[in-house]
């Protein structure tokens, strides 16, 4: 069952990971567990599993935890105040080609890989063009990678957002004929 | 008896209150049936659908009283889509044409309306006493009338419903002449209050005991509000946020330590930890404490707090406190009868704030415990076989692990066990929720030990029809039953259909019965409402030959006197 799990994980999927492009699948596992309902982007499991060795992001059932909604405002106030000072803190060093010197940013502030390559734009005033795939980015000269545990330097976009966090050491924007191999293909 | 004139046994009935005491004496005989029909002053219907008002009205003409329940439970976890039913309206209808001099009426999960509220203030001159919990439908609009028309008002208790706030002057529709003000309670208003009127009127209600504000109520208005009605019992603290400005803080400090009479202290909807010292004074006299609003206090000051509350019987709160928290009030609360630990983390797999811990350090601390309600991520069967050995009086124990088919995390086994000591110990249970992983042996235990409990909840447990079939057959006084999300299908739906006279009411939802199984059942009791509750147009129930395969989504069951429903919306099927 665990296997099952991270086959989803891994998925390759159309479009930019970690939005709402996979329509909300109604699964039948054996133990009769109905369809749920994610209401945020990056809700990207449909199914709950007898849990010991939990995925990073759950599911959301609906009506559980059975708890008042005005319980649950609550709470989710106080969470959106928390999340909007920053988080866990998972801080990357993020270079750019070209630039003189290296930024830091937080990957908990970033809810999915939109809000992230944002605010990279923003802060290195660059764009990156659009993400297909197959091709990786189209549309610019600049490709953001990064690095992960293994040491390879991978294209942003192609795991799961949860997955990435996780497995991210460091990014970099890569420019120019460097980028050229990763960036628009054929 | 018989031989007394009515008047004298009408006397000694007077003494019974309880319900279930009056109904077994109107079991008695004729003679008795007849004099306490007459003489009944409150009348409790469960399920206002099991009953309608006419016959409410032929069988009691004379009652004051009224409480009525609408929706099911799990109508609080939006289980219940919105317009199922629990209309109060035809019920005040009936009354008002009537000569009943009601004087109470307390709503439980009803569609209450502004109409509903309009026609209940001008139709009965002794009005007293206006309970609302978790009702919807209304405005301020509502809340105007009772104030303006009402004039023998006394109780208007608004507990978690959803009212649409016009943010109008319903506060300043309690005439200037009106003295009799004993319980407010406006917590679940969202928008703006008229701080003025609202001072007046508690400066003119010297019977006032109980009062709850809601967030719109700053520092400074709660400390003038205490200085007005120091014989305060029951206080419900608005918005508590530390303006800085220390002279409120001392008024507020003053007008609290001349609160004597204070033994209850709820909201702090949004607050300031610091300023929770202001109460400490009044601390030692608390009997009753509920913080599970309060998200911006963290443990420690929940600590200091709690430290000084030597005679607490009822505390509800966050699981911010923690285990360590837990521990205080368990040596420092030995009165505490009843504990309710709220989640701070819905999605569970977070921050483990109360363990199993915790609660066994409450079990073992606090010996007059009887009613629990504990949120968690974790537990273990010998955390919950010791909290067995330690509190066997519990008469109402709701154990839920945030994260469904949890099981024993030390072990690896399944709760049934843990669950199987507590029922096995608490032989006067009542109330009973179970979660984490679990088989039909749970069942097989609860069927076998729990022979006074009345209501149950079930959410992802049990493996088969078994294990519904252990409690239907074993627990002869269940009268409410709550499954969701767990493999019990027809066979057990079906095995006594007698069984369901004997109760109130069944929940299923997510499980295994298909439609034709709820068909075949419908024929077999004509005296039940069974109702099917499919809000998705996708899945349409269809009149086809595949109905023993059509799952049902919602089902709802309950024994009624009156037959169908005519109020039933589109999407709910009553077979």
């Amino acid at each position: 069952m665990d296997e099952f799990v991270n086959l989803k994980e891994t998925e390759l999927r159309l479009g930019l990971p970690g939005t709402d492009n996979v329509s909300e699948e109604i699964e039948r596992v054996s133990c009769n567990k109905r369809a749920l309902q994610g209401d945020t982007e990056n809700e990207t499991e449909s199914s709950m599993m007898k849990m010991e060795t939990c995925p990073p992001r759950k599911a959301q059932i609906v009506g559980w935890p059975p708890v008042r909604s005005s319980r649950k405002n609550i709470i989710q106030t106080k969470k959106n105040e928390s999340d909007s000072e920053g988080g866990r803190g998972v801080y990357v060093k993020v270079s750019m080609d070209g630039a003189p010197y290296l930024r830091k940013i937080d990957l908990s502030c970033y809810k999915g890989y939109k809000e992230l390559l944002k605010a990279l734009e923003i802060m290195f005033n660059f764009s990156v063009g659009e993400y297909f795939e197959r091709e990786g980015y189209k549309g610019s000269d600049f490709v953001p990678t990064y690095e992960d545990k293994d040491g390879d330097w991978m294209l942003i976009g192609d795991v799961p957002w949860e997955m990435f966090v996780c497995t991210c050491k460091r990014l970099r924007i890569m420019k120019g004929s460097e980028a050229k191999g990763l960036g628009c293909g054929v | 008896m018989n031989y007394f004139p009515d008047e004298v046994i009408e006397h000694v009935f007077d003494f019974v209150t309880s319900h279930k005491d009056r109904h077994s004496i109107s079991l008695v005989c004729k003679s008795w049936f007849k004099i306490e029909r007459y003489s009944r002053q409150n009348v409790f219907i469960g399920n206002c659908y099991a009953i309608n008002p006419e016959r409410l009205l032929r069988r009691f003409p004379c009652f004051k009283s009224l409480t009525l329940k609408g929706k099911p439970h799990f109508a609080d976890f939006n289980l219940v889509p919105h317009g199922w039913g629990g209309f109060v309206q035809p019920w005040i209808e009936a009354l008002a044409r009537s000569r009943v001099g009601l004087e109470e009426l307390r709503l439980k999960r009803m569609v209450v309306t502004d109409e509903s509220l309009e026609l209940l203030s001008r139709s009965f001159v002794n009005f007293k006493s206006l309970v609302l919990v978790s009702c919807e439908g209304f405005s301020t609009d509502g809340l105007a009338s009772i104030a303006s028309n009402c004039r023998h008002l006394q109780d208007l208790d608004l507990q978690e419903n959803e009212i649409d706030d016009h943010r109008g002057q319903w506060l300043s529709c309690f005439p200037e002449t009106y003295t009799s003000l004993v319980t407010l309670n406006f917590a679940c208003l969202e928008g703006e209050t008229n701080l003025v009127a609202l001072e007046r009127l508690v400066a003119r209600s010297p019977n006032l005991r109980s009062l709850k504000l809601n967030r719109a109520v700053p520092l400074d208005a709660l400390a003038r509000l205490m200085a007005c009605a120091p014989q305060i019992v029951d206080l419900g603290v608005g918005s508590y946020e530390d303006e800085q400005d220390s002279e409120s803080c001392l008024k507020l400090q003053a007008a609290i330590r001349k609160c004597t009479s204070l033994r209850s202290l709820s909201g702090f909807l949004e607050a300031a930890p610091h300023c929770l010292s202001a109460f400490h004074p009044v601390c030692h006299n608390l009997t009753s404490l509920n913080l599970s609003y309060a998200a911006e206090i963290h443990g420690s000051h929940l600590i200091k707090l709690i430290e000084h509350c030597k005679k607490l019987q009822r505390l509800w709160i966050l699981d911010s406190i923690g285990d360590k928290g837990l521990e205080v009030v368990a040596s420092t609360c030995k009165e505490l009868q009843e504990l309710r630990v709220f989640p701070t983390d819905l999605q569970g797999g977070g921050n483990t704030a109360v363990t199993e811990d915790g609660l066994v350090a409450i079990s073992a601390g606090c010996p007059k415990l009887h009613s629990i309600l504990y949120f968690c991520q974790q537990m273990t069967n010998a955390a919950l076989i010791t909290v067995a050995k330690n509190c066997p009086n519990f008469i109402r124990f709701r154990l839920c692990i945030l994260e469904p088919h949890k099981p024993d995390h030390v072990t690896s086994q399944p709760l049934d066990e843990g669950f199987g000591a507590i029922v096995q110990a608490c032989k006067n249970l009542k109330r009973l929720s179970v979660s984490g992983l679990l088989t039909d042996q749970v069942f097989l235990y609860i069927g076998m030990y729990a022979t006074e409990l009345e209501m149950l909840s079930i959410a992802f447990a049990g493996d088969t029809d078994k294990g519904m079939l252990y409690v239907l057959n074993g627990c002869k006084k269940m009268r409410k039953l709550e499954i969701r999300d767990s493999p019990f299908g027809d066979a057990a739906l079906l095995a006594d259909v007698n069984k369901y006279e004997t109760m109130r009411s069944l929940w299923m939802s997510s499980c295994e019965v298909t439609l034709g199984g709820c068909k075949r059942l419908a024929r077999k009791a004509p005296w039940l409402n069974v109702e099917i509750i499919n809000e998705n147009d996708n899945n349409r129930m269809e009149e086809n030959g595949y109905e023993g395969r059509q799952k049902v989504d919602k089902l709802y069951l309950y024994r009624t006197v009156v037959g169908t429903r005519v109020d039933a919306p589109p999407f709910v099927w009553i077979l």
